[in-house]
């Protein structure tokens, strides 16, 4: 492994693998070594899956290790062995025909459209390789400067357009109709993505898997950042929830029962040690009330959050059962109650689609206003919050320069059991422009919330 | 790299190669997909334990089966459960017998001596940790949902794990003659502690794609026409997608494939997905969530 640069490879995958946030153990690395050494280096697939297997201890980080290993062990080099060929071929026909033109797009989308149809994993590898060679290539100024752009290829290539043919193709094979549409999407999908990855293989291949791996892999799943999630990773995180959920709550009951021996029962102690003499051999405990939470949730739902709020939302409604009571909130200028989507037993994509359209209800004028929203609150739903409490605040404390109703917000952290406020804001954000972070952080508790790691460690927290 | 195999104690080779393990997988009714032939194959080679993770019903009980099957080994099984102890999982002395001893023994006979005595072998009670780590035959030792456990057990399993050895104070420390092959499964309904996890080869193993479905249904129910099973797996499939607060695993579908099998019908259309939803899904609100989405109900 030393001669070949192999092990400078694995050394810097790896490396690039923390950089990613995966904790690769030194322990894991020679165990890797070990097992590759066992299956050997010839089936790129069974390389990967080895890798996996030995340093990827958690589901959330495969999408980055996947995307990392691409990098670092690329399916091909360059434009692959298809294009030697075709290029030794076309030397004898002396037109080259890896040039960009009307004709050989118009071949390409004959042959991805038959390739879409028949689903020919191979072929489809093939030609998204083959697009990117062809219509994303940027040529640079110098050596070096040229680039690749998935985007380019896209747009060139334009497979969305193709769903229709792909699909009446499907049904012309004994689909119906809709369950062809549907396989025909996610083709196409799959070769967009295909031609991403592949865009990253050849910049990689020229600039350093390094550099792409800095610019260009997006964070594990808990690390995303919540308010810039896109809606792809939104969709991902939905899916998180309920196993999140679970987590927490059975986390929970663990650590209750784990503590389970409350005070000594003086008398079932005694009672006991009759049978011994009198001599307390066995002691007896009083079991522990658990003390069950009601929560108050009060959250900001304007623009600059959005995502944000829709993401703590779920995961209330996945954590109702955790506690015996949950009120929500929502609100921009004005304050409105959603308690009432959150039926136990409903369905998740519904009460998120009722929620979001009765965010509007939320809004008077449409700029936030923590002050009004917050004395809105105390004077229309004040009773919500009592000493069983807990409050949680989410929102980025950005007030527009309004009325802060420090008093109010002191009162009703005062009556409640506990108050806590997530600010999905980076904590070196606070205090800049607008926020009035640290002015509501002093009576209370302001936390940073940025991704699900982070929200994890708060639900875990909280309840406790 | 030196050496690449790890030194080889007179033990079972497991498997030859990862297809190799896709094959005789496949001989004994377990289809595998390359991940979990090569994570099989590793575990086998590298002696390491196999930390099996994912939803439920997809099975990660049935690959230690189907491993014990493949190598014509025993399954010794430790079903974990929450307050799980050391008595259950790795020996406890066996105090009546003990007891009886002590009481039988004649008086003249020296206390060290009996203390010696009711401190052996024949007073041990083994449990399936100590028993899979002292047999002699090829053993798979199947961890079934280490996640139910107090974390304090899985301290427990970290010296069986990476040593494959158990303390016994009275007696020492009992060494494997043949490491078995160790698969853990979890739920992931708890996050295992980093060092188990840096003990293990991980597989995660999740729901398999329609081809792979469609075999594993067939092969579990061969009586079903093969035209019904493309539409159940279709209609699985379609399922899956929605999302349900519990979607329908491989277990579901083999059953729902008998259920058909058993109502003799011949084609799942939209009233027969209808009338037998509820073999696959077990929430009313998931019920409802699927009526509306697919339409069932014109």
């Amino acid at each position: 492994m030393t001669g070949s640069g192999l092990l400078q490879r694995h050394l810097s995958f790896l490396e690039a693998l923390r950089g990613a946030g995966l904790p690769v153990s030194l322990a894991e690395d020679l165990d890797a070594v070990a097992a590759l050494g066992a299956v050997g280096w010839h089936d790129r697939e069974t390389v990967r899956e080895t890798y996996a297997a030995t340093l990827v201890k958690r589901l959330g980080h495969r999408p980055t290790f996947d995307t990392l290993f691409d990098l670092w062990f690329p399916r091909m080099i360059g434009g692959g062995v298809a294009e030697q060929g075709r290029a030794a071929a076309d030397e004898t026909s002396s037109e080259p025909t890896s040039r960009d033109n009307a004709a050989a797009l118009a071949d390409l989308r004959e042959r991805l459209s038959a390739a879409l149809t028949s689903g020919d994993e191979q072929a489809l590898a093939a030609l998204a390789a083959e697009a990117l060679g062809r219509f994303g290539a940027m040529p640079g100024r110098g050596p070096g400067l040229s680039s690749w752009s998935a985007y380019t290829a896209l747009q060139r290539v334009s497979p969305a357009d193709l769903v229709g043919r792909v699909a009446q193709g499907l049904v012309d094979g004994g689909l119906d109709g809709e369950a062809a549409e549907r396989r025909a999407g996610g083709r196409v999908g799959d070769f967009t993505r295909r031609v991403e990855d592949d865009a990253r293989r050849r910049i990689a291949e020229e600039k350093g898997a390094e550099h792409v791996a800095d610019v260009a892999v997006r964070p594990s799943l808990d690390r995303l950042d919540l308010t810039t999630a896109r809606r792809a990773d939104l969709d991902e995180l939905r899916r998180e929830i309920y196993p999140l959920a679970r987590r927490l709550a059975s986390r929970l009951t663990q650590e209750q029962h784990a503590r389970r021996r409350g005070p000594l029962d003086v008398r079932r102690t005694v009672r006991a040690s009759m049978s011994t003499g009198g001599v307390p051999l066995v002691t007896h405990h009083k079991p522990r009330r658990p003390h069950r939470t009601e929560l108050v949730v009060l959250c900001d739902v304007s623009g600059s959050v959005a995502s944000f709020a829709r993401f703590t939302l779920m995961l209330v409604f996945a954590l109702r059962e955790q506690f015996t009571n949950v009120r929500a909130f929502t609100f921009v200028d004005t304050v409105h109650e959603v308690t009432h989507h959150f039926t136990p037993g409903g369905d998740l994509a519904d009460t998120m689609t009722a929620l979001a359209a009765d965010t509007d209800k939320a809004a008077t004028w449409g700029r936030t206003h923590y002050g009004r929203a917050l004395s809105r609150f105390a004077s229309e739903h004040g009773d919500a919050v009592t000493s069983r409490s807990s409050l949680l605040v989410l929102g980025d404390a950005r007030s527009n320069h309004g009325d802060l109703a420090l008093d109010v917000v002191r009162d009703l952290a005062g009556t409640a059991r506990h108050a806590h406020w997530l600010n999905p804001e980076r904590r070196r954000h606070w205090d800049t422009g607008d926020s009035a972070a640290s002015a509501y952080g002093a009576i209370v508790p302001m936390v940073e919330c940025r991704n699900l790691a982070q929200l994890t460690e708060f639900v875990h927290d909280l309840a406790r | 790299m030196p050496d690449p195999t790890p030194t080889q104690a007179p033990t079972t080779t497991w498997f030859a190669s990862p297809d190799d393990a896709v094959a005789r997988l496949g001989e004994v009714g377990y289809l595998a997909d390359t991940a979990t032939g090569t994570v099989g194959f590793l575990a086998g080679a590298l002696e390491k334990p196999l930390l099996v993770e994912g939803p439920a019903g997809v099975g990660k009980t049935e690959l230690a089966k189907a491993v014990a099957r493949a190598a014509g080994a025993d399954l010794v099984r430790l079903q974990c459960y929450e307050g799980l102890d050391e008595a259950r999982a790795l020996y406890e002395w066996n105090y009546k017998k003990q007891l009886l001893r002590i009481q039988s023994s004649k008086d003249d006979q020296a206390w060290s001596e009996t203390h010696d005595d009711i401190f052996t072998e024949e007073f041990l009670l083994t449990r399936p940790l100590l028993t899979a780590i002292r047999r002699e035959e090829p053993t798979v030792l199947l961890i079934d949902e280490v996640d139910k456990t107090d974390v304090e057990v899985e301290g427990l399993l970290l010296e069986v794990l990476s040593d494959f050895a158990v303390t016994i104070p009275e007696l020492g420390t009992v060494a494997a003659t043949r490491r078995p092959f160790v698969v853990l499964t979890s739920n992931a309904s708890r996050e295992l502690s980093e060092a188990v996890k840096r003990r293990c080869l991980y597989l995660h193993l999740d729901y398999p794609d329609a081809e792979r479905e469609r075999e594993i249904v067939l092969s579990q129910v061969p009586e079903l026409e093969e035209k019904v099973a493309g539409q159940l797996v279709a209609a699985v499939g379609r399922l899956r997608e929605l999302e349900l607060k519990k979607a329908p695993s491989i277990a579901e579908s083999v059953d729902w494939a008998r259920t058909l099998v058993a109502l003799e019908i011949g084609d799942l259309d939209d009233a027969a997905i209808d009338r037998t939803l509820g073999v696959v899904l077990k929430h009313s609100s998931d019920t409802d969530r699927a009526v509306r989405e697919l339409r069932l109900r014109a």
